[in-house]
């Protein structure tokens, strides 16, 4: 097939008629020759090679980081992709005179990835630059040789240079942007969108891509896909009677900074914290976290706590499932191939409802569960009225605890309880020993994310200390 | 002054071997590894592979015009297997073609079949079995069988380290072009220049000079690219030798990880005995090495393992012994550290088990115990200062160890389900190649009519600074501006024969070397400065800031005029000289000798937050007082110390090397390998340095600093464990690396085994990944 691709790289147009499934790091080293960009590990791990990529809205570019070694090509139709090249000025910009100051680069190998992610971080408009701002820059990044502490320490640098003026357009002003960002908009406006007919169901379909190119890397340039990401209206966010509705391509970086889900699980952006990396945040999508059906998938295990609903689609009709009986077994769906995730309704917590999500992995950033938990709970003076309660990792499927949940529901919370709960769950659940654990250790885990959990949705009727009186 | 690459680095500038410009008609190399640890190879079928369009050759070891043979020290290396595979990813054979994808595609093409042969993965089975590489070597001093009666307690222990991923960010590749007269020039990823040469030369059946290899810099060797850069850049030349087109092969992360050998395995039993006030008297440990397939440079880690036993300490009575152990694994190989880090670990462990028994803080019984100057290592080498004793007693005054015990004592007191652990860990670390001869280096230098210098030395630049540290030396033993003078690419064809780049020396012998030719060629000019200014006494010239003066007076004659005329008089402007370690020996008979130009030492302290319901921590803080003599560059070398330490605290914590017991590698991704990231180091990173430690042999009074500082990590684990005591003092754990939030969890609540080991629930069948 030959579908026209039409996008702009750093200050130069292109347009393509490659495969659009192909890698956008395949096509910058290899056919652009533009070398800065690297491959350290293909499957969004390392960081090297981030590029930004900006998107018209509202005659407005937007920019954000993204790994290239997971993304379509397909996909840049009408975007703007931005390398190390096309940051490059004349003179070191700020962030790499800030590098290059604190000696924060050795071999040179992740460099160019890390400076194109703080630079990122920089563009965003109205953001500060904190330690914390710069450390979620780098939360997509590995650095064999530094050390990462010089890398932070480039924030007193960037403090310096930019005084938090950030944005392109206070960037551009102050020239550590070059000036061809000016243009962008105009000409990304020109470009008509893309002719790929809605609706058709190919071999791959593409949102993110984070999961299905590590999954299918090797097949996908030699099969038909579907860019789901080019459907701008499966982005939504809004809210129905009783319910919010998200659009399935949300992304995880979308979905935890928009209002309305803030408002009902206050605490996302803490959880996000321990989910993927800034990049992947960026392009992992809500709705491939659920169809991807990972056991361990923590947006999934959230919404299932919080008993979330799907609406599928076919060319025919749509139709709306609970999350809780969408899992009939492990990679075994409640879907037929010719259905589309369009949105996820959440429902609206009742006011006194607290949601707490924990994930324990090796390494607690950017590393997959061993064992994650959500619960939600609505409650008075310790009397559970409603609770919903999933975990990941102890199961062939994301789990919703149902029997420990109908245990817990009318119960009065004491450590007697939490202990019977617990004995229900571990009835639930049958987790396996792999590279993430034994099959010991996440039960363990489990049963000790519980306790945690509660002790902290319950301080004045639980403590920590009760539960070790045995020993 | 700044890393001389950091600008380039920072705008993607910088070039690796696969970065060069590609030579038209390029064709791209991938392996077909063994899909099985260990077999006979009963056929091997790639006609299918021969088939996609675009491959243009499938290579195997029939292919190889000179000898199948790649072993640095023993050989028992193929490039290419051909009887029998003795490790799952042994390379079997070569696909070329047009794309890497067509390559790759290729591979997916070819099959095999094998007679299965039993699968070793644990070194003590091997050892069991004889599977014994070189020979066991054993250290000894004093009378360790007679000193047992007179210790008031002895403990004995098992200690079982894991290995280590080098997850240099760059990984594997080599691009080779043929060239006129039966040249093959190789642009290689790799510490060691001349092995790569070397073997491909035999490989190809051609003498050494006909093979070229030229490195700029590499993305990340940390000995990973010591040895094992060599198959690749011979796999890159056979396909450039068969095919007489340029071929670039460039291992993906996940072949580079099932492929290529890690740090070191060990299994390492020991006995100690104290007296009861907690002085050593004696020390026996027996180390079994798990050492992959093949030797590699697994004698040479063993050989540091157990010169590094002893750590800082003194132990008048010693026996320290261990086996190279040949096992079904990728070959292990040099790992920053060298063997090193296991012999401390061993050492630590014995010596928290002391204090354990005692019932004292472990640092009362390591600082009872601290070397002293004239102290006698374990291999008949004396140890020369007091610098262990001073950076003991500085890190542990200048951090308040008084205050940072209280802190802890009380935090824990104050709170049930997080606990706090601090470890104080020595470090004295031995620096030169422990096999004498590699310790030689030489350097080219050349002075242009206009003034300018060009550099060359041995060794590579690989993140650790050494071309910034070069350019230093250089402007410095010449006297003039550091604009002057470019650092070449580090080529075969104008340095002969050097070491790799490797034991925290390279800077220690090329910058050395660099000072020997710039003196020759200093000596020149000074000569022909005499005749040409009509001034005596060659030796009063001095150079500074590119003017030319006389007893510290200028003479009105700058650098640029000095070097014109000189040439003009026909003065020889360029100089090749060499360097060799002095006074470094060793006697492998009698296991005695002095194997070390000098020890860097130092200490540091390290606390940790450890949340016991999850078994989830915090590394919190590294204290560091570290030996750095009269440092060439801080920036360079703060940043050897970080580095290093964020390797070693990864080593004993996250970094979980695991292989099944069919010898097939399960953490072979970035998604299941986890090394340090931001978010993991410590927020809190002091070091500090030791003053009036200069070394007499460094350049410029510098010392090595590339290795030392990674052992500084291991405290973490022992910091761990104080905090899993104050959790629960009622149990004893096993000294088993990494320590993953796994086994802390694991360690922290046995009965829950208990429990549920009754129960006896069901676990659903699966094999698939669960992700
Ligand atoms: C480095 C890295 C870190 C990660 N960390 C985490 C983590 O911490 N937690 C976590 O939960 N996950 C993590 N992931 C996994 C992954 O990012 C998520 O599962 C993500 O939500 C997948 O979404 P996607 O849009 O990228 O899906 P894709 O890969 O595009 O798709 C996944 C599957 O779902 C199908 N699909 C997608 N959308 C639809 C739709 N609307 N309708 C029908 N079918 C659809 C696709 O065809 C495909 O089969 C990580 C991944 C990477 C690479
Ligand atoms: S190559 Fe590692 S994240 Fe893309
Ligand atoms: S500088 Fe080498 S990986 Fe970062």
């Amino acid at each position: 097939m030959s579908i026209s691709t039409q996008f702009i790289l750093n200050d130069q147009d292109i347009q393509t008629n490659f495969h659009p499934g192909i890698l956008i790091l395949d096509f910058l080293r290899q056919n652009e020759k533009l070398m800065g960009t690297k491959e350290g590990c293909r499957e969004g791990d390392c960081g090297a090679c981030t590029v930004i990529i900006g998107e018209l809205a509202n005659g407005k570019v937007t920019y954000k980081p993204v790994t290239s070694c997971l993304m379509p090509l397909g996909e840049l139709h009408g975007k703007h992709l931005v390398t190390i090249e096309g940051l490059n000025l004349p003179e070191l910009s700020p962030v790499q005179e800030a590098i290059v100051e604190e000696g924060a680069t050795q071999c040179g190998f992740c460099t160019p990835g890390i400076v194109v992610s703080l630079t990122a971080s920089l563009m965003e408009k109205g953001s500060e630059i904190s330690r914390d701002s710069v450390m979620r820059a780098l939360s997509g990044h590995l650095c064999r040789c530094t050390g990462y502490r010089s890398l932070i320490a480039s924030e007193t640098h960037l403090l310096n240079a930019v005084d938090n003026a950030t944005g392109t357009d206070a960037l551009l002003e102050k020239g550590f942007l070059p000036g061809y960002f000016r243009k962008i908009a105009e000409r990304l406006n020109k470009i008509p969108s893309s002719s790929k007919p809605d609706g058709v169901v190919e071999d791959f379909l593409i949102a993110g891509g984070t999961d299905l190119y590590i999954q299918e890397n090797k097949a996908i340039p030699d099969s038909p896909v579907t860019i789901l990401n080019l459907r701008q209206e499966l982005k939504e966010i809004t809210r129905k009677n009783g319910y919010i509705s998200v659009g399935a391509l949300t992304s995880f970086e979308e979905f935890a900074s928009h209002s309305d889900i803030l408002e009902i699980i206050p605490e996302i952006e803490e959880y996000m914290f321990l989910i993927a990396s800034w990049q992947i945040r960026n392009r992992a999508t809500i709705g491939g976290n659920i169809i991807n059906a990972s056991p361990i998938g923590d947006m999934t295990i959230l919404l299932l706590a919080m008993n979330a609903h799907l609406v599928l689609q076919n060319g025919i009709g749509t139709r709306t499932v609970p999350l809780t009986s969408f899992y009939k077994g492990y990679k075994q769906l409640d879907k037929t191939n010719s259905e589309v995730l369009t949105e996820i309704l959440i429902p609206v917590p009742a006011k006194k409802t607290r949601i707490h999500f924990d994930k324990v992995s090796k390494r607690k950033c950017l590393d997959i569960a061993s064992v994650n938990l959500a619960v939600r709970v609505e409650e008075e003076d310790g009397f559970i009225e409603e609770v919903g309660l999933a975990a990941g990792g102890i199961a062939p499927i994301p789990l919703h605890l149902k029997k420990t949940c109908s245990f817990l529901k009318g119960q009065i919370v004491s450590r007697e309880i939490m202990e019977d709960a617990i004995a229900v769950m571990q009835e639930e659940i049958s987790p396996i020993t792999d590279i993430r654990g034994s099959r010991e250790y996440k039960r363990l885990l489990a049963r000790q994310l519980v306790i945690k959990s509660f002790i902290r949705l319950f301080p004045k009727r639980l403590s920590a200390e009760e539960f070790y009186e045995k020993y | 002054m700044k890393n001389i690459d950091a600008a380039l680095h920072t705008r993607g500038e910088s070039e690796y071997a696969d970065d060069l410009p590609q030579p038209a008609e390029m064709l791209y190399a991938a392996v077909y590894g063994s899909p099985e640890a260990h077999g006979k190879v009963l056929k091997l079928d790639f006609s299918e592979a021969n088939k996609v369009p675009g491959v243009a050759a499938v290579l195997t070891a029939k292919d190889i015009p000179g000898e199948n043979q790649i072993g640095p020290i023993i050989q028992d290396e193929p490039l290419l297997a051909k009887e029998e595979v003795h490790f799952a990813g042994q390379p079997l054979a070569v696909v070329i073609a047009s794309s890497p994808q067509t390559a790759r595609k290729g591979v997916g093409f070819i099959t095999a079949e094998f007679e299965e042969l039993p699968i070793i993965t644990d070194p003590k089975v091997a050892y069991a079995k004889g599977e014994i590489i070189g020979t066991p070597r054993t250290l000894a001093i004093g009378d360790v069988d007679a000193a047992w009666d007179k210790c008031d307690l002895v403990v004995e222990g098992t200690c079982d380290m894991g290995g280590q991923e080098h997850v240099y960010l760059e990984t594997h590749r080599a691009r080779a072009i043929p060239l006129e007269g039966n040249v093959i020039r190789i642009h290689a990823s790799t510490q060691s220049p001349y092995a790569c040469q070397r073997a491909a030369a035999k490989i190809l059946g051609v003498r050494h000079h006909r093979i070229e290899v030229d490195v700029k810099r590499i993305g990340g060797g940390f000995g990973g690219k010591e040895d094992q850069a060599t198959p690749i850049a011979c796999m890159a030349a056979l396909g450039a030798w068969y095919t007489g087109k340029p071929v670039e092969l460039v291992l993906n992360r996940s072949e580079d990880m099932r492929m290529t050998g890690k740090r070191h395995p060990y299994i390492s039993d020991f006995k100690i005995g104290a007296t009861k006030d907690g002085k050593i008297l004696a020390f026996e440990v027996n180390h079994y090495q798990n050492s992959g397939a093949t030797a590699d440079l697994s004698t040479a880690v063993l050989e540091r393992t157990l010169y590094h036993s002893t750590n800082s300490y003194f132990i008048p009575n010693a026996r320290i012994s261990g086996a190279c152990c040949r096992t079904n694994l990728p070959s292990n190989t040099a790992f920053r550290g060298f063997g090193g880090p296991q012999g401390m670990f061993v050492i630590e462990c014995a010596l928290e088990k002391i204090a354990e028994a005692l019932n004292k803080p472990k640092e009362e019984i390591q600082q009872k115990n601290l070397l002293k100057k004239g102290d006698l290592f374990p291999f008949g080498q004396r140890f020369q200062n007091n610098h262990v004793q001073r950076a003991w007693k500085n890190t542990l005054s200048s951090y308040d160890i008084e205050g940072i015990r209280n802190r802890i004592d009380r935090f824990n007191s104050e709170h049930f389900g997080t606990k706090k652990g601090y470890a104080v860990m020595p470090v004295c670390f031995g620096i030169s190649f422990t096999t004498t001869f590699m310790n030689q280096a030489s350097a080219l230098v050349h002075v242009y009519t206009d003034g300018s210098v060009s550099v060359t030395t041995g060794g590579i630049e690989m993140g650790q600074g050494l071309s910034t540290n070069i350019v230093k030396i250089a402007t410095k033993a010449f006297g003039i501006s550091s604009e002057r003078i470019k650092l070449e690419s580090t080529n075969t064809t104008r340095i002969a024969n050097m070491s790799p780049s490797a034991a925290s020396s390279t800077t220690l012998l090329n910058g050395n070397a660099t000072v020997l030719a710039i003196k020759q060629i200093l000596s020149r000019l000074k000569s022909f400065a005499v005749e040409e200014l009509n001034l005596p006494d060659k030796d009063s010239f001095t150079i500074s800031e590119e003017k030319i003066l006389h007893n510290g007076k200028d003479t009105g004659m700058t650098w640029n005029d000095l070097v014109h005329k000189a040439y003009l008089s026909r003065i020889g402007l360029s100089a090749h000289a060499f360097f060799a370690t002095p006074d470094i020996w060793f006697d492998k008979k009698k296991e005695r000798g002095e194997p070390f130009a000098y020890h860097v030492v130092g200490t540091a302290i390290v606390e940790v937050t450890l949340d016991c319901l999850s078994g989830t921590y915090d590394i919190d803080s590294v204290k560091i007082v570290h030996d750095l003599g009269r440092p060439l560059n801080r920036r360079i070398d703060m940043g050897q110390i970080e580095g290093g330490l964020a390797q070693g605290l990864g080593w004993v914590t996250l970094e979980d090397l695991q292989y099944d017991e069919k010898g097939q590698l399960l953490s072979n991704a970035l998604a299941n390998y986890k090394v340090p990231d931001v978010y993991f180091m410590p927020d809190d990173i002091q070091v500090k340095f030791l003053t009036n430690a200069d070394s007499e042999l460094g350049p410029y009074g510098s010392k090595a600093v590339g290795e030392p500082p990674l052992m500084y990590g291991i405290g973490a684990f022992f910091a761990l464990r104080h905090a899993m005591k104050a959790f629960r003092p009622d149990l004893e754990f096993p000294p088993t690396s990494p320590l993953t939030p796994e086994r802390v969890l694991m360690s922290l609540h046995p009965e829950f085994l208990e429990e549920i080991k009754e129960l006896e629930f069901p676990s659903h069948t699966l094999t698939e990944e669960t992700v």
